[in-house]
């Protein structure tokens, strides 16, 4: 014990601790931290990257302890900056997370030979480590026993069982993290160098009496257990390359690394060297030099028989199976679980794909119908609000933008509540319980044609009904350039705030004639592929995405079928409340600032007394009890017109007005006149307010019914100064274009940033949307008026 | 008999020589335990054909046919 060691009774301060949790995927791993951290954790990107960066936080007696949740991974070999965090971080190197203390290692145990892989990783690295053995039950079904307390003997790591899902043995972790880093447990070789991110020994965190009883965490002999498992020769290589660096300035650099970046052909360090990122700062010939070394170097590697790449997998390989000889005992054949008796069906031929087809239609009518019946919930609220302020408020502009602004953007915000909870409910839960791997198996082939993977199926299929949560959804897709390119067409897919447009302008201007003795009418063969353009077009789009800004080969499908198991209720909750948390927290803001903005540039500058004196007379009128219901509407019906032409005036002075005229130029080509401009200039930050902006700009007061019978014969009605109508079937084709590729939703915008961490690809998404739309919709233009 | 992983019969089985390349899908075939010597069986396809599903190290692992065809095997016959 130190001599500094303050009593107990005496010691104010709480020791802090970083630790971080890391794991294959499909272990249990995010499940562990939850139990861990009590569910609450701080959730944010890491810079430059979209690794979502998890923090949790672990009380116990004497200590603050800080988790960290790191993305699941098969290996710490980093191909690309992304993969880099995970390294960055375990070495200390990430300077927005603190230096870990200690790791804990989360392994499922029915597949312990596969994720001993990282592990053995994971110990170069050389921080106090704990290996946790999750998921023991499924062990024990498939046969597989292991011998905890051996397997911590030989591999001299504390070994503990726990199953996360049911919170078993999560104390006995608890107070092991502890003692790792207080105690003099056994610690791996290749210590981190000079001692930094050695946790101070000055105050012991818990007195060694109260250690809970040393079960698995029985100390061995410190450091040394575990030898070093490359060969002579290619220490001396890897010798050879630090002192390279060495003598070029790089004194500092991990050994890990150097090991690294001589394993890792056309890995990130290799490429980081170049880009004068990360730390090291070689100029262009240098970076040459270096490549040229490690060319010789494997070179000669090659010739002394430990080939690079496959000599690691071969090393450590064999080292799990020196490790886990007479520790683990399993059954001479696999046996065949429930699991596997469940897969014959879900993954068969045909009922696979008709079961799949089945459960996409439940998410899918769930999203557009269920979703539609709590927003009108949120709509109903909404509207009450607004009448209590409209009551309690005398009209002015304070009560324009109370309503209009601010109680409008809280709407616009909550209202993509239930769509956002009902597909994170399900998607927790098919992820949770393993289906979502074979939901990706299924749909792998149809989605690499357009250059993609099985994963991003889900997340586009969910566009459909809106793209905000889909977007949210691309987390499942590691491949940073996959997920990219999924991100940036997804708001492509035909959401349902786009149904609104459809219906007014199909409704107003496509005849319902039937063909094919009344199979097919044309109203709903224009709707149809109305909803389908998005995704037709997002093939090309997707493609040429994969080919120029996310050029390079197609990531490796390679991964795992994990076991299914019953989902947790507790983990699916906890995901849809941090979901939506997320989204009310970081992009509601956001579209709340955009709504009130938009506000203002349809308010100003004009003058508004005319409208407040209206409104004041209507409400007197309202409140008149001695007139019958009848005899109000009669006296308030020529104000509520009086109003209606007033506000159509106002609209078009105000900036929004004056932008409409502006752009109208630019919008002739589609064959629109200025108010379509100042409809769908309105609409950017949510097209389905197009509706009521053509309502304003008609003079018929607010409406957003795309069924209302004034707002359709103003529309068929409306002419140009030389009286020519201005709408027919060629400009109605144009708009429905218009509003089915542009991304006119500020709230998918802010959670584009919002997920790639970057202001730059919600910007790119819009002006590339906006682009294709207006040359989508000059060609159906065009093209419809060569036809008409 | 040598020939590659995307060749099994379902059901069949056969052993890994050697992975050929050194990209990342090589890496990844490697990290996941296809290393010299290890037995691997062809469990069956995925509906449309692709990706493949094997058995490797007591686990389930789903390869794309693209990615199978870089592993090179030796089997029984």
């Amino acid at each position: 014990m130190p001599s500094t060691l303050v009593p107990r009774t005496t010691e104010k301060n709480r020791r802090s601790l970083t630790v971080a949790i890391v794991g294959n995927p499909n272990t249990g791993k995010s499940t562990l931290f939850n139990a861990l951290s009590g569910g609450a954790a701080l959730t944010g990107n890491y810079p430059g990257c979209t690794v979502e960066k998890k923090l949790g936080r672990m009380r116990c007696k004497d200590c603050e302890v800080t988790l960290i949740d790191l993305p699941g991974t098969y290996s710490l070999s980093p191909r690309s900056l992304d993969e880099m965090v995970t390294v960055d971080v375990l070495l200390g190197r990430q300077p927005d997370v603190g230096h870990p203390d200690a790791v804990v290692c989360i392994v499922d145990a029915s597949n312990i030979e596969r994720n001993l892989y990282l592990v053995s990783q994971v110990l170069d690295i050389g921080l106090p480590t704990i290996l946790v053995l999750n998921m023991t039950d499924v062990a024990e079904f498939r046969g597989l026993r292991i011998n905890a307390t051996a397997l911590s003997r030989k591999l001299s790591l504390p070994v503990l069982e726990t199953q996360a899902h049911r919170k078993r043995g999560i104390d006995e972790l608890r107070k092991a993290i502890v003692a790792v880093t207080t105690d003099e447990l056994p610690r791996p070789l290749e210590g981190v160098g000079s001692g930094e991110g050695r946790p101070s020994l000055g105050i012991d965190c818990e007195p060694r009496s109260e250690t809970p009883a040393p079960h698995p965490l029985t100390p061995s002999p410190p450091a040394g257990a575990r030898g070093n498992l490359f060969p002579a020769a290619f220490d001396s290589e890897t010798e050879l390359l630090r002192s390279r660096l060495s003598a070029w300035g790089e004194t500092d650099f991990p050994p890990f690394l150097v090991r690294r970046l001589l394993l890792d052909t056309g890995g990130y360090l290799e490429t980081a060297f170049g880009q004068q990122s990360h730390g090291v700062h070689l100029d262009a010939a240098r970076h040459e030099e270096l490549l040229a070394h490690l060319r010789d170097a494997r070179q000669r590697l090659a010739d002394a028989g430990c080939k690079v790449p496959a000599v690691e997998a071969r090393v450590r390989y064999a080292w799990v199976r020196e490790m886990l000889d007479g520790v683990v005992t399993k059954p001479a054949t696999r046996p065949v679980t429930f699991s596997d008796k469940l897969d014959r069906v879900l993954t068969h031929r045909v009922s696979g794909l008709v079961i799949f087809a089945a459960l996409m239609f439940v998410v899918f009518q769930a999203l557009y119908s269920w979703a539609a019946y709590l927003q009108s919930y949120c709509e109903a609220g909404q509207g009450w609000v607004s009448g209590q302020v409209a009551a309690a408020i005398s009209p002015g502009p304070l009560r324009s933008l109370l309503i209009d602004g601010v109680i409008a953007g809280v709407g616009g915000v909550l209202v993509f509540l239930p769509q956002i909870v009902i597909l994170f409910l399900f998607i927790a839960l098919l992820e949770d319980c393993g289906y979502m791997a074979r939901a990706a198996f299924l749909m792998d082939k149809l989605m690499t044609k357009v250059g993609l993977s099985g994963k991003s199926f889900v997340p586009l299929m969910s566009s459909f009904a809106c793209a905000i949560p889909g977007v949210m959804a691309t987390r499942v897709i590691e491949n940073r350039r996959d997920r990219m390119t999924t991100i940036l067409v997804a708001p492509l897919m035909s959401c349902s705030a786009r149904q609104p447009v459809y219906a007014l302008m199909i409704g107003c201007f496509i005849p319902a004639t039937t063909f094919a003795g009344d199979w097919i009418n044309l109203q709903g063969l224009t709707l149809f592929g109305m909803t389908s353009l998005g995704a037709l077009v997002a093939v090309p789009i997707a493609w040429l995405f994969r080919k120029t800004l996310f050029r390079g080969e197609p990531p490796p499908f390679v991964m795992e079928l994990p076991t299914y198991k019953w989902p947790s209720p507790r983990i699916v909750l906890q995901r849809v409340y941090w979901q939506a948390r997320a989204f009310v927290t970081r992009a509601g803001t956001l579209i709340l600032a955009v709504t009130v903005l938009v506000w203002a540039a349809s308010f100003f500058p004009a003058n508004h007394a005319d409208v407040y004196d209206l409104q004041r007379r209507l409400s007197e009128i309202e409140l008149r009890s001695d007139l019958t219901d009848e005899a109000r509407s009669e006296l308030a019906a020529p104000l509520l017109d009086e109003q209606a032409r007033v506000s159509a005036a106002l609209l078009e002075r105000s900036w929004l007005g004056q932008a409409g005229h502006l752009i109208e130029p630019a919008v002739r080509p589609l064959g629109w006149d200025w108010k379509i401009g100042v409809g769908v200039l309105a609409s950017f930050p949510a097209r389905e307010v197009i509706v009521g902006t053509l309502g304003t700009i008609y003079s018929l007061g607010g409406t957003d019914d795309p069924e209302d019978s004034a707002l359709r014969s103003a529309l068929q009605d409306a002419t140009w100064p030389d009286g020519r109508k201005v709408y027919n079937v060629p400009v109605a084709l144009s708009v429905m274009v218009f509003f089915a590729l542009c991304a006119q939703c500020a709230s998918t915008l802010m959670v584009i940033r919002r997920e790639t961490g970057n202001w730059g690809w919600p910007a790119f998404t819009f002006a590339y949307m906006t682009a294709l739309a207006y040359a989508g919709a000059w060609i159906a233009y065009r093209v419809a008026m060569a036809f008409a | 008999m040598s020939s590659t992983l995307d060749t099994l019969p379902v059901g069949g089985r056969g052993r890994v020589v050697e992975i050929m390349g050194d990209d990342a899908v090589a890496v990844r075939l490697m990290e996941m335990g296809l290393t010299e010597g290890e037995d691997i069986a062809f469990l069956g396809a995925a509906p449309l054909g692709d990706p493949l599903e094997f058995e490797v190290r007591g686990y389930r692992l789903l390869l794309r046919a693209s990615e199978a065809r870089r592993v090179q095997i030796q089997t029984a016959d």
